[in-house]
């Protein structure tokens, strides 16, 4: 099945172009990783999948489990089974975690159909989820986000992922500013959460990380078009070469 | 936080009966012409048919109030108001002139009262239509008043009091207040025209909560309001003015005076839902709010908690407060103000702490969206004679957009060295990145703005009674649409 299909993608912040042309196609069950430099697009991308306001489509179009995504409002397309884990997570100051994440599970299975958690069922539902990323309890009694850590709002990107249940599971440099223990924790994290029905779209700079999550696919994103698609040997070959190898090839035509 | 209400609005009111109490005040229907001069003191008066000392007390008000300035030093500007563009005298509207049934009314207006989750019956009364097509509560109102005289409470009509209980109204009317406080006070104090009398005996528990909200008559006396509560001797109420319906107004100027006096071991609670017209989205119209609230703690161990929700008015000038004046009293003040589009407010209290052990606890909310400007002014004084005595000062501002402001202005002074002061201030920014990031986790627009709204103001929700948090979250929610995202 056919999880998700950008076709031509066309994007501008301000009036800026920021995605020039990304075809890309994910099915289920399948990792993709997506590389690239600074600015080159990366984060715009996965916005756009979430559906930032700020964002204009020019052209093209994203189906995601055969739907239009881009006539989804953002809360639509996240209760479909579109999860961002942002690269810079947000505090939400006054409203404590639980509470926020209670909301969120009861709107997603309200969306699917079941009834909402009682508030026993729920703390079952986070007992079990945060066994999977080793996260304290204590850091839900807090504010969404509010005074964690570099380390623990990545951290907690993957247990709102956990509690959640997406199909699709975009990540924006969920390993930045990961120790190398937490590093490992995450990556485990998703590899738990992969199965036949779920995707993934790991965005990061580093190789290493895909050491633990071993992708289907990696491609190189550059000044807003992927130029460069391949297997995880893709990923080495730049972490030894730098992108500069591909700024060389970049006017080929390029085959996915 | 969990602050979570399941229970629907509308059951709750349901249950309560107590939404059928009413006062019946006949009034001739008459007006008199713009202008304030003594002329003006005395007819009011004369209307009223108030003994002589009470004329005599309104017109030296006046005469203060002429050589009296419009204060300027708060956080606000408006226009200037022409005092003498003013009428200061104009019964209630006769039947005639409202509409007949809701079929009349705005249905905006209406549309508003359902979000709101006020009963069917309640709206009509809000929209202001003929009361007795939708009301018969002469005897409702009588039994409710021969539940309260059963145990001895007073609770009528200010004008009302005036005739029955004179020596009361003369021995605490202008005790706490005097007539020269201020410009807004004296004006008040001058040309007041109705507003409600509370008088709690000695040990008696008020059976309920006392309410204005169901007071008919005070939908027009809303412009000059006096309000005098009594609690004697180890008494207990709890009194709620306002409501979330935005209330038709056609003044643009409010000075309403409330006065609360608490005895030895008494405790008097007031909340306030305030939602005049706040004027439209380019910040045309609205009210002007300048009130002077202010209770004493006269006796020992008493207490005076005033907790507001203020979400209406163009321009909010407000602060309600405490003279803690016996030993162990205690002063609190529970505040959520919001501003949005043009909305002004510049409130806070005053705590003054001059009796021993006393204590104040101050929980401040403040909202801004839109272009909104949101002041607290707050001012903690302790005597010296106030030995070991505390205060606690939460101050905490929300930003919504980027074009609102607010700010903090805490004046404190301590006399003495045992007692102790503690102050927080936040500010925190909600803005499209909060929004999209609740979106993202599949919460709505509507619903992440409410949980961000109810988290911020929760300390302040738990002391309102609780049909009051409900409508008042509601009201908050209904204020801020469209404000972000
Ligand atoms: N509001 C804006 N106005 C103009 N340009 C913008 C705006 N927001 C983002 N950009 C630009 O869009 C480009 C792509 O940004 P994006 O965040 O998608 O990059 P990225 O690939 O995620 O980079 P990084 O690896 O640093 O996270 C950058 O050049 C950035 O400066
Ligand atoms: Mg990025």
């Amino acid at each position: 099945m056919t999880m998700l299909e950008i076709r031509n993608l066309h994007a501008s912040i301000e009036g800026k172009e920021i995605l020039k042309g990304i075809d890309l196609v994910v099915n289920a069950g399948e990792v993709h990783s997506i590389m690239g430099p600074n600015g080159s697009g990366k984060s715009t991308l996965a916005r756009v999948l979430a559906g930032e306001a700020c964002y204009e489509v020019t052209e093209g179009e994203i189906l995601f489990k055969g739907k239009n995504l881009l006539d989804l409002e953002p809360d639509e397309r996240a209760r479909e089974g579109v999860f961002m884990a942002f690269q810079y997570p947000v505090e939400v100051p006054g409203v404590s975690t639980k509470y926020f994440l209670k909301a969120s599970v009861n709107a997603m299975r309200k969306h699917r159909g079941l009834d909402e958690l009682d508030a026993f069922d729920f703390l079952e539902l986070i007992k079990e989820k945060l066994k999977l990323v080793h996260m304290d309890e204590s850091l839900l009694d807090r504010a969404v986000n509010e005074g964690f850590s570099g380390g623990e709002k990545k951290r907690a990107e993957i247990f709102q992922m956990a509690m959640l249940d997406p199909c699709l599971g975009v990540l924006d440099e969920t390993d930045s500013g990961l120790d190398i223990d937490a590093l490992r924790i995450v990556a485990e994290g998703v590899n738990k959460l992969r199965g036949p029905d779920r995707s993934f779209i790991l965005i990061t700079h580093y190789q290493r990380l895909l050491n633990y999550v071993v992708p289907d696919f990696v491609h190189v994103l550059l000044d807003g078009r992927i130029v460069r698609s391949g297997g995880k040997e893709l990923a080495l070959e730049l972490e030894e070469n730098g992108y500069s190898f591909i700024n060389g090839e970049i006017n080929e035509p390029v085959s996915v | 936080m969990s602050s979570t209400t399941t229970s629907d609005p509308i059951d709750q009111w349901e249950q309560t009966d107590e939404y059928k109490w009413g006062f019946v005040t006949d009034i001739e229907s008459d007006t008199l012409p713009p202008g304030l001069n003594e002329d003006v003191v005395k007819a009011i008066s004369a209307k009223k048919n108030e003994p002589d000392w009470l004329l005599q007390w309104r017109l030296e008000a006046y005469r203060n109030w002429l050589t009296m300035t419009e204060p300027n030093w708060q956080n606000l500007e408006y226009n200037k108001i022409d005092f003498q563009a003013i009428s200061y005298y104009s019964a209630p509207k006769s039947d005639a002139d409202r509409p007949k049934s809701l079929d009349e009314v705005d249905p905006k207006l209406l549309e508003t009262y359902e979000k709101l989750g006020i009963p069917l019956e309640e709206r009509a009364i809000l929209a202001g239509v003929a009361v007795d097509a939708v009301f018969d509560s002469v005897s409702v109102a009588t039994t409710f008043k021969d539940k309260l005289h059963e145990v001895g409470i007073i609770f009528c009509p200010f004008s009302e009091a005036v005739q029955e209980h004179p020596e009361l109204v003369r021995k605490y009317l202008g005790s706490i207040v005097p007539p020269n406080d201020n410009f807004f006070a004296a004006l008040n104090s001058a040309v007041f025209t109705d507003g409600s009398f509370v008088f709690i005996p000695k040990g008696v528990k008020c059976p309920m909560e006392l309410s204005t909200y169901f007071r008919i008559n005070a939908i027009s006396t809303g412009q000059f309001e006096r309000t005098l509560i009594i609690a004697e001797e180890g008494s207990h109420v709890s009194y709620l003015e306002g409501c979330t319906a935005p209330m038709r107004d056609e003044n643009q100027l409010h000075a309403a005076v409330v006065e609360l006096i608490a005895m030895k071991d008494a405790t008097i609670k007031y909340s306030t839902i305030q939602n005049w017209y706040p004027g439209n989205a380019e910040g045309v119209g609205g009210i002007y709010n300048f009130v002077t609230k202010r209770g004493k703690c006269a006796g020992d161990n008493s207490r005076i908690s005033w907790t507001q929700v203020e979400t209406g008015s163009a321009i909010t000038w407000k602060y309600p407060s405490c003279i803690l004046q016996g030993d162990n009293s205690i002063g609190e003040f529970y505040s959520v103000a919001l501003t949005n589009h043009h909305q002004k407010a510049d409130t806070g209290t005053k705590m003054i702490h001059i009796g021993k052990n006393t204590k104040s606890y101050i929980i401040s909310k403040g909202i801004s969206a839109g272009v909104g400007r949101n002041t607290y002014r707050g001012q903690v004084k302790v005597l010296k004679q106030a030995t070991n005595s505390r205060n606690f000062t939460q101050c905490d501002s929300m930003l919504m957009g980027d074009k609102c402001s607010a700010h903090t202005f805490p004046y404190i002074e301590v006399a003495n060295s045992s007692s102790h002061i503690e102050h927080e201030a936040t500010t925190s920014k909600i803005g499209e990145d909060q929004i999209f990031y609740c979106n993202q986790r599949g919460i709505s627009t509507e619903d992440a703005i409410s949980m961000i709204i109810n988290g911020f103001c929760k300390e302040v929700f738990a002391e309102l009674p609780m049909e009051f948090a409900v409508e008042a979250k509601k009201l908050l929610e209904v204020s801020l649409e469209g404000s972000v995202g």
